[in-house]
């Protein structure tokens, strides 16, 4: 040692600069942190990214615990859940957080898609954050989708046939990729392991990665604010946005805050109304899945249930199939089919914030819909809203350009 | 605030989507069973009925006997003396005495599980459930129910409560088409046959019974709200804190 230091002298600048001299830890916080600047006029719609961000942790570590006990085997999946709800410690606790914790996902996303809509948030330059979150999206559905049949009840089991048969309506190919989605003739015990494959390995891990392209996109173009002004077109002498303040303190402490008020709501669904009247657990799946037994009512989780509407509202399979797959699909030509100069609904005219308040609306009644029986009168409601859905999207080149916009202002708009 | 009333807003339309989703599902209405998940005495007794008159062909093969006698407050010796007649440790979870391949060969299919029942029918079903059979000579038990017609569980709880015949009242429909529709809706029982429990006795018999089955669906539930309270409690603080870190990081932002 005594001969190396005399050769290189003694190492300077202590453990962090051992550690930057062979990782960019330093300049990484400082890129993604402390010197990452968002603009400080962030409003409630801003927290969803990083409540998205807790549930994904919520998630991941039940999800680790819950498969220390689940048997992913039809003959026993359904016995391990109730195992773990009775006999594992803290299983309860573990199990009801996951399961709350799928739907809380959709609701944290739904609305932070919805923050994107409000305040223009996928117009360039930040297409392809958009097109990357609505491939976690996705993921996320195939995730939701692939999960619900693991307790292996009534509806895991009934929801999961409805579902993967659908794709049966595609011609020629269809019936074969019936066959190989659920490995066999029906859902069955081979269908169940590889939907476990699926949730617990192949969508996590592409969530994670896809996750990390999304906030790398966006920490190079920077995040948008409820004006849609562009912060770094405005700088000080120092290089830094005027309008920004940085991530850490400013906005992890105020995203803190967040994360306590969403623990507040997620904790009082867990411990006070884990099923949440049979939407977040359906009280079909208290029963084994019988395959003999169809329930008298089959509904697809919550989440599901606006696509379902829109497929169910179609008389012919294929067809239904087709409008519920563009339905999923259309979001993503959001950065295209809308054509406003502005980005923020601040600045936009009457007919792109009555579009918005409509498809919003539509959104909720058929998602309600879709719970709901096919009676001839709620399927006609899902007619009509499946039309404005569609319209929505579609008509939006077109009133977008027509619609009257405000001058957006220089700087943003901030009362401190 | 514009953020805010538009929060309000949709908090109101899911709120008229809510009540428009409790009309839909009224349908056959229930009466309630009002039942009272914190009464230790209540869940007692359900248990010893549950056992003495379940049991014998329903299983309720997730829960453990010690699980009941820690939460019903029974020591080992009361779960054997009371509870415990097919069992020997009170690891053991609650096994139907009847063998399940000779009950599906019986009855048609095997008894269901009651595990979980109240929370997949709800309590309010199985209390309606009890308290439904009525007389009906066509049926291979003598017997049929209100609230799941076509049963083919016979009327078990027959010497407790007696017999009743259920009347209808008839109701024919006028189709488009000129054809009729006949429907038939209940309106009372009349009791035929008294049982050892005149009426109030019997139901709170069942009621008892129900709230039993509720407790064993879900044992964790008192639990999980009991601890609930402190959770969110200690939100609460750790929100304050958070709200004064907040202020106090912010502060100089202009």
């Amino acid at each position: 040692m005594a001969r190396i230091e005399a050769e290189v002298g003694k190492p300077q600048g202590g453990f962090m600069k051992w550690i930057d001299d062979r990782f960019p830890f330093t300049s990484t916080m400082k890129y993604h942190a402390t010197e990452y600047y968002a603009s400080k006029n962030f409003n409630f719609w801003y927290v969803f990214g990083v409540l998205a961000m807790v549930v994904l942790v919520i998630q991941l570590v039940t999800g680790v615990f819950l498969t220390m006990n689940y048997k992913p085997a039809a003959a026993e999946a359904f016995a391990s859940v109730e195992y773990i709800m009775r006999d594992v410690e803290w299983g309860w606790l573990i199990r009801y957080m996951h399961s709350t914790g799928a739907s809380f996902f959709f609701i944290v996303v739904y609305l932070h898609m919805f923050r994107a809509m409000l305040y223009g948030s996928y117009k360039k330059p930040r297409e392809l954050i958009w097109i990357i979150g609505m491939l976690i999206f996705f993921v996320l559905m195939a995730e939701g989708f692939a999960g619900y049949l693991l307790p292996w009840g009534q509806m895991s089991y009934w929801g999961a046939q409805v579902i993967i048969s659908l794709f049966g309506a595609i011609p020629g190919i269809g019936e074969g990729l019936v066959e190989i989605i659920r490995g066999d003739y029906s859902i069955s015990d081979i269908t169940l392991n590889r939907f476990f494959a699926l949730h617990v390995i192949v969508l996590p891990l592409s969530l994670i990665g896809l996750i990390f392209v999304h906030i790398v996109a966006l920490h190079e173009v920077g995040s948008n604010n409820p004006d849609g002004v562009e912060i770094k077109q405005n700088k000080g002498a120092d290089g830094v946005p005027l309008d920004g303040v940085a991530f850490h303190p400013y906005h992890t402490s105020k995203d803190l805050v967040a994360i306590i008020v969403f623990l507040m709501l997620f904790s009082a669904v867990v411990f006070f109304a884990p099923d949440m009247g049979g939407y977040f657990l359906e009280h079909a799946n208290f029963e084994p899945a019988n395959l003999t037994a169809t329930p008298e009512h089959i509904a697809p989780v919550w989440y599901f249930t606006p696509f379902y509407a829109i497929l169910r509202a179609v008389p012919d399979k294929l067809w239904g199939f087709i409008l519920f797959g563009t339905a999923v699909l259309l979001p993503v030509f959001l950065p295209w089919l809308d054509r406003a100069r502005v980005k923020s609904i601040r600045y936009r005219g009457w007919i792109y914030k009555s579009a918005l308040s409509i498809f919003v609306v539509t959104f909720l009644s058929l998602g309600w819909l879709g719970t709901q029986p096919a009676e001839p009168i709620y399927v006609l409601a899902a007619r009509i809203f499946s039309v404005l859905y569609f319209a929505f999207f579609l008509l939006m080149p077109y009133y977008t350009t027509v619609d009257k916009t405000k001058p957006v202002p220089e700087r943003v708009v901030y009362h401190g | 605030m514009d953020k805010l009333r538009a929060l309000g807003r949709l908090v109101v339309l899911a709120a008229i989507l809510a009540a428009a989703q409790a009309h839909a599902s009224a349908g056959a209405a229930l009466e309630k069973a009002h039942i009272d998940p914190g009464n230790i005495a209540s869940l007692q007794r359900g248990a010893s009925n549950f056992m003495n008159y379940c049991s014998g062909c329903h299983s309720a093969r997730y829960v453990r006997f010690n699980t009941i006698g820690k939460y019903l407050g029974l020591s080992e010796e009361e779960l054997v003396d009371n509870l415990m007649f097919n069992a020997e440790k009170t690891f053991e979870t609650i096994q139907a005495s009847m063998p399940e391949n000779d009950a599906a060969r019986w009855y048609g299919k095997a008894p269901p599980d009651m595990s979980l029942m109240a929370r997949a029918k709800g309590a309010d079903y199985i209390y309606n459930f009890l308290k439904g059979f009525y007389l009906d000579p066509d049926s291979p038990t003598g017997v049929d129910n209100t609230v799941l017609a076509g049963t083919s569980m016979p009327h078990v709880l027959w010497e407790l409560q007696g017999y009743q015949k259920a009347h209808f009242s008839e109701h024919v429909e006028t189709n488009t088409d000129g054809s009729t529709t006949t429907t038939h809706e209940f309106d009372e029982f009349e009791l035929v046959s008294s049982g050892k429990l005149d009426a109030k006795e019997y139901e709170s018999f069942v009621r008892d019974t129900v709230n039993f089955l509720a407790y064993i669906a879900e044992p964790i539930r008192a639990e999980r709200r009991k601890l609930g309270t402190w959770v969110l409690i200690y939100l609460v603080v750790f929100l304050i804190i958070a709200r004064m870190l907040k202020k106090q990081i912010w502060k100089d932002v202009k």
